[in-house]
């Protein structure tokens, strides 16, 4: 067969391929973060063809924040065993020493010290110049200000009133002593392209993001679902059974599902199309106050 | 999207076919400060119904005290995505938003139009195929106005569409709309343009947005979605010469040795012969390998990994192209440039190159001329400043593989980076390739100690150290030299141990012999310069005639004097050599700062305090005395 012309997809799909291996080439100790999540699924597919034959050159870090969903964690380690990459996994030690939860000290402070100084921590262990991430632009008002190659100071900060020109696909990959890269190969992909990127591709996903009957708690309008017995319930407040699904994941008590019928990709993706709300409205932390993405990335949050 | 619902019952497949059917066009808008680019694309999402509810809300709520238009909406507010941008109510830097129609998928870039952010402009202009250039009805062309069309023309976007906005606050008039179409159509007509249309819009009331305005009946032309949906932009990548830059070698075991990158331009088929563009090493196509499986060709824009038929050297920046249509590959080329950064753009520095996969140092080795982007005149300049746009020669390190960027942008696109701050301080677009005989810098001079040194990107000169023995002249000189030659710059240091041993060893140390040793120094040093070297000299030097007869022969070569000045105690005590020991003890004779004098310079360009400085620092100062 002859080919004329790259499909969207295709062309997705080869842009990323080269931004991986920009950064393969160009960075002396690169890492992926992996999030476990559909965006880290596409992400990895996207790592192991960039350089097949060879494998990942470089290895995975999971931020564990204590209070993933099971089904993630599953997934995490079943994914890393069937691919057979380099996986880091950090969690903060001192968050964990004082008990730092989402419940008593809030999803804000929560965040900062198991998310974004987690992130920190375990960069500056790995002394990495370069983190890839899943996000896209299309997620949120500031991460649409982002560019591909995204420049970090020495403490992590993301200055974006001075973010370098970013012309053609020529990236400046260069770094001070001690500044980093964050990295987002799929920058220009939508949700919808994620999605029908899974289901071209056949690419195993967490089950969370299929409709089933899941026990959950009804919280100012968001549906949490009880993971396990450290969701405190307030007095009166009983778990029921819903057939739910999640659009994104993260921690549990903070993530809201989708009250949904469906259970294949498929059905996902039809549902996607009649949809009038925004992936990001299930993720509390990014709800709290306009511009408070922006602000965690300034200090250092992906 | 949301306007071709499908409905359960649709075949999921035939529908995904569709969207992948849909061309995609990447555009983006430009155009002079607060004309209403944001606004305007806030206006297209909403209005092509792609604002979903919870975003609606949260957009309601803060366009609390904005200017809004009749839905209650300051649509700037869906794209000014930045704290700072909300609060000074501007873009600062780009935003890209996606979104499609029933007939296409879109990515637009929203530029700000401060001057101050020009450089975002052309980051989102680099990979636009179509502009949308805003006018404010009511003011006109603007100096941003025309800079952009300029920055527009520069990247090679080929088609523009001059969107007349406010066009509410001028009464709908169609006289004021014909005489700005009219003034950019004779302002545009040279900068290469495939089409240019202009429409009449208010992005705040949103007419000629979506459908015709009522209130512009005289408009015969299209509005701006329909335009968008239905202008065909579409540049054939295939058919060209093939490129593919070679991006990572991929080297899993001993038996495979593959070259990853993506094809930039043309197709290929296994078996073709290709050509590496730097050595013009030969070889065959035997594998086009993906995680896919083999493919039997590849076209422009898929990424691949390519394996040979043979080993032949090639690595991480070479270019294979087929053998009879190489890309040009030399060590000079002119270009246009655009400046992105404070410090203006000089002839002679020295920059990081990159294009493609390949970095290397590179020197802007004449500025032709400037282009005033108001009239488009060219006027002599001897530096870029800002925002400003010129056309240079360019000499790199090593010869590079390249194409003019008007037949090939992936492989005639390049940046400069700072070699000390790393920061990308401009973009280029290469015009030809220079040999020889083409090349005007070497054609008109003779080979003089300017031409040598320009080559090297640098002024020709002497830093002359004078002080004690132990004051800290070869530290500082060896620190000076480490950021010099860091940032490119090409020195030699001058000093005791390489010259006594060597071209001074019949030398005593009587008066007449230190007088004999200072000048062949001087001399050297005077040849080195001559040579375009930057000559570092630490010699004690500690009379006032030798210091002048050094400063004579340099003639007039820049010559600088530093005196580190160093107190004895601070001298004796350091004594890194032990010489003031064994001075002390009588070993040595004639030993300056104890039996010998050291005479203070009159009048020395620079005075360094070694007694209460640190090298580092001193070394600093010196840096920034010198403006290298
Ligand atoms: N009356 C009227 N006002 C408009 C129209 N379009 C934009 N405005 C107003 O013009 C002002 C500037 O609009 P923006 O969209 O922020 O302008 P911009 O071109 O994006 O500005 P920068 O990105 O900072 O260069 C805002 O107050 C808008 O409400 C229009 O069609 N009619
Ligand atoms: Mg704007």
């Amino acid at each position: 067969m002859t080919l004329n012309r790259l499909t969207h997809l295709q062309a997705l799909e080869a842009e990323s391929i080269e931004v991986l291996r920009e950064v393969a080439a160009s960075f002396e100790r690169p890492v992926m973060m992996y999030s476990i999540g559909k965006d880290s699924s596409v992400l990895l597919h996207l790592a192991r063809k960039a350089f097949y034959p060879s494998k990942i050159p470089f290895p995975l870090l999971h931020v564990d924040t204590t209070f993933k969903f099971k089904e993630m964690i599953a997934f995490r380690d079943q994914t890393a065993e069937d691919y057979g990459f380099d996986l880091i996994r950090h969690t903060n030690a001192d968050g964990v020493r004082d008990g730092i939860n989402p419940f008593d000290h809030g999803s804000s402070r929560y965040t900062d010290i198991m998310k974004t100084q987690a992130l920190r921590q375990a960069l500056n262990a790995g002394r990495y110049d370069a983190a890839i991430g899943g996000a896209r632009r299309d997620e949120e008002k500031s991460r649409a200000k982002e560019r591909v190659f995204s420049h970090r100071n020495a403490s992590h900060a993301w200055d974006p009133k001075n973010q370098r020109p970013e012309l053609w696909r020529v990236f400046n990959t260069r770094l001070n002593p001690g500044e980093s890269m964050r990295v987002f190969p799929i920058s220009n992909w939508t949700e919808l392209d994620v999605w029908t990127y899974i289901y071209a591709e056949n690419i195993p996903i967490v089950p969370l993001y299929f409709a089933k009957p899941r026990p959950v708690v009804e919280r100012s309008g968001t549906l949490i679902m009880v993971d396990d017995d450290r969701l405190p319930l307030a007095p009166g407040e009983t778990p029921r059974l819903e057939t739910v699904r999640f659009r994104t994941l993260g921690c549990y008590p903070l993530t809201g599902a989708i009250r949904s019928e469906a259970a294949d990709l498929p059905s996902i993706i039809m549902e996607m199309q009649a949809s009038r709300t925004s992936e990001r409205e299930g993720r509390l932390i990014d709800s709290d106050s306009v511009g408070s993405m922006e602000k965690k990335k300034q200090e250092g949050y992906f | 999207m949301i306007s071709d619902l499908a409905t359960p019952d649709t075949d999921l497949d035939l529908w995904l076919a569709q969207q992948t059917d849909k061309s995609l066009l990447r555009f983006l808008t430009c155009g002079s400060v607060d004309d209403g680019k944001s606004t305007l694309i806030g206006r297209l999402l909403y209005d092509s119904q792609l604002i979903l509810d919870d975003q609606l809300a949260s957009l309601r709520k803060e366009s609390h005290n904005r200017t809004v238009g009749e839905e209650g909406i300051d649509f700037s507010l869906l794209v000014d995505g930045l704290a700072a941008e909300r609060e000074q109510g501007i873009t600062i830097d780009v935003a890209y938003r996606f979104f499609s129609t029933d007939k296409r998928k879109f990515i637009v870039a929203d530029t700000p139009g401060h001057e101050q952010y020009t450089r975002n402009m052309a980051t989102g202009a680099s990979n636009a195929d179509l502009a949308l250039l805003l006018v404010d009805a009511r003011k006109g062309l603007l100096t941003q106005t025309r800079r952009h069309s300029f920055i527009l023309s520069l990247v090679g976007v080929k088609h523009v569409v001059l969107v007349v906005n406010k066009i509410d606050l001028v009464g709908y008039d169609q006289a004021v709309f014909d005489r700005i179409e009219a003034d950019y159509r004779a302002f545009a007509k040279d900068l290469g343009f495939q089409t240019l249309a202009a429409v009449p819009v208010s992005a705040l009331r949103g007419d000629n947005i979506v459908e015709k305005s009522e209130r512009m009946p005289w408009f015969a032309g299209s509005p701006l979605v329909p335009y968008l949906e239905a202008i065909e932009v579409a540049q054939d990548r295939t058919q060209g010469a093939f490129r593919f830059p070679v991006q990572w070698v991929n080297r899993p075991n001993l038996d495979f040795r593959g070259f990853s990158g993506t094809v930039a331009w043309g197709r290929l088929t296994v078996g073709d012969d290709v050509l590496v563009a730097a050595s013009r090493k030969p070889a065959k196509i035997a594998r086009i390998v993906t995680m896919d499986g083999d493919l039997d060709s590849a076209i422009a824009g898929q990424a691949v990994t390519l394996v040979l038929d043979r080993e032949i050297d090639v690595s991480r920046g070479d270019v294979l192209a087929h053998p009879g249509s190489v890309p040009d590959y030399s060590n000079q080329f002119q270009a246009r440039l655009i400046w992105m950064n404070d410090e203006p753009a000089f002839q002679g520095r020295s920059y990081l190159l990159k294009i493609g996969a390949q970095v290397m140092p590179a020197t802007i080795t004449d500025i032709k001329f400037r282009t005033n982007v108001n009239t488009l005149e060219q006027a002599a300049a001897n530096k870029l400043d800002l925002n400003e746009v010129g056309t240079v020669t360019i000499a790199t390190d090593r010869p590079l593989a390249f194409d003019a960027y008007t037949t090939n942008p992936l492989t005639g696109g390049f940046i400069l980076i700072d070699r000390l701050s790393n920061a990308t301080l401009g973009a280029g677009t290469i015009e030809f390739g220079l040999r020889r005989a083409q090349n005007l810098t070497y054609q008109s001079f003779d080979v003089d100690r300017q031409v040598r040194a320009k080559m090297k990107g640098q002024e020709a000169q002497i830093v002359w150290f004078t002080g004690l023995s132990g004051s800290g002249k070869s530290t500082i000189a060896n620190l000076l030299e480490k950021r010099l030659t860091a940032e490119g710059r090409h020195c030699y240091i001058l000093d005791g141990d390489n010259v006594r041993h060597g071209l001074n060893k019949d030398l005593g140390f009587t008066e007449a012999a230190r007088v004999e040793n200072i000048r062949r120094v001087a001399e050297v040093a005077k040849l080195m310069a001559d040579a375009g070297l930057i000559v570092l000299v630490s010699f004690i030097s500690p009379f006032e005639n030798e210091r002048r007869l050094a400063r004579e022969i340099a003639g007039d070569i820049r010559f600088t004097e530093v005196y580190v000045d160093t107190p004895l105690e601070v001298a004796e005590a350091r004594d890194p050599k032990g010489l003031y020991k064994r001075a002390r003890a009588g070993e040595i004779k004639n030993f300056t700062g104890l039996d010998s004098p050291f005479e203070r310079p009159g009048n020395p360009e620079l005075v360094l305090h070694g007694g209460t400085h640190e090298p580092e620092a001193l070394a600093d100062e010196l840096y920034g005395w010198l403006k290298i």
